[in-house]
């Protein structure tokens, strides 16, 4: 799935997995951390993700 | 041609007298050049109907889904991986197939044809040899070499003979080899791209498409009773032709193929708009081999990557 989605275009860094236990609460703030900072030095074309209004004809 | 034709009437006109089969599904003329259509044939008076040539694209494992009868069918190479492929998720049981094989040398690509010639094309015939197909319409005939106006899946295609069968039509063809046919070029083009060319890549590959779902409907492997892009509660992907919402629909589709698709081409074939829509499941295709040494279709006793767990899976991605 990250790979055909990077193949179509979305950005390597801007789709993160990671296993995290219930148990795991520090692990978790790390990784949502990592992935804001990740995701956030990526802003640049937010917006092609973003439905345009429909045009009306 | 008239060889292959003749015997897949012999057989099944064979087939239906002595009672093994209630039906047998093939091909026959559609009422457009190019556009040959599933036939359905009950009685031995049917049979006389079944055509077989270059046009015979679609993939014809789409219509015994969830049948009870026993099913007589015509299958070229990427049929029977998808009959191999419904076998294995019990959407038909082998008892109830019988397969008649045909040994494929490559389907004609109506979109590459039509945009070659002026004007409408009224008919097409190829030469006994396999070599040649002519066209000719109002004012115009032309003929081509076949294997320029192939269809791409089908010029790459390393599997021609049938994989499972209960009879062959005609001897074997000799399979293309990975050193005479480079499976993945178009893919790998795309992955040497930057992410930003990527999307304008697909953007401009999906910007013809008007959501019609010609490439689910012809696709053996769309067989779900309501598809994800028809339910509204919950409405999983928006109806609209907005850029995004067709994406979504697009890579979902691809998805809900990956590791069973046989790269038969039907969708690309079916698609009014001739959008290559191969480019999403030839990526899935490539990965599943790479990932899994995965090619859907080929046995009927494993199950598909994306259905089982095995320890050595490859799982780099997660942190």
């Amino acid at each position: 799935m990250k790979n055909l989605l990077e193949h179509m275009g979305i950005e390597p860094g801007r789709l993160h997995f990671s296993w995290i236990s219930s148990a795991e609460s520090t692990k978790f703030v790390e990784v949502a951390k990592q992935v804001t900072e990740a995701t956030l030095a990526l802003t640049s074309k937010e917006k092609k993700y973003m439905k345009t209004k429909p045009k009306v004809a | 041609m008239t060889s292959y034709t003749d015997k897949i009437r012999e057989i099944s006109k064979r087939l239906l007298k002595e009672g093994k089969v209630d039906m047998v599904i093939g091909f026959a003329k559609g009422s457009v050049p190019m556009m040959h259509q599933p036939m359905f044939a009950g009685n031995a008076g049917d049979v006389d109907r079944f055509a077989w040539d270059g046009n015979c694209g679609i993939n014809l494992a789409n219509y015994v889904t969830d049948r009870k009868e026993k099913i007589g069918i015509v299958a070229k190479g990427c049929d029977a991986r998808n009959l191999a492929v419904h076998i294995v998720e019990n959407k038909i049981s082998r008892d109830q197939l019988y397969i008649i094989g045909v040994p494929c040398t490559g389907m004609i690509d109506r979109h590459k044809i039509t945009a070659r010639v002026p004007g409408e094309i009224e008919a097409l015939v190829e030469d006994e040899a396999g070599k040649t197909v002519t066209v000719s319409g109002a004012g115009f005939s032309e003929t081509f070499d076949r294997a320029d106006v192939l269809q791409e899946n089908c010029a790459l295609c390393m599997h021609r003979n049938p994989v499972i069968y209960d009879e062959l039509i005609a001897d074997e063809v000799p399979e293309q080899s990975e050193k005479e046919v480079d499976r993945y070029a178009a893919v790998r083009k795309v992955e040497e791209m930057s992410p930003d060319e990527k999307w304008a890549y697909f953007e401009d590959l999906l910007s013809d498409c008007i959501r019609c779902y010609a490439c689910r409907n012809a696709c053996p492997l769309c067989y779900c009773p309501t598809c994800f892009v028809d339910e509204s509660k919950p409405q999983w992907v928006g109806k609209s032709v907005d850029p995004t919402d067709i994406r979504i629909f697009h890579f979902l589709r691809a998805y809900h193929c990956a590791g069973r698709c046989t790269d038969c081409g039907a969708c690309v074939r079916s698609c009014p708009m001739g959008i290559n829509v191969r480019a999403l499941t030839k990526k899935l295709e490539k990965d599943c081999l790479e990932n899994f040494g995965w090619e859907a279709g080929l046995t009927t006793d494993q199950r598909p990557p994306l259905d089982t767990f095995k320890p050595d899976d490859p799982e780099q991605f997660i942190k």
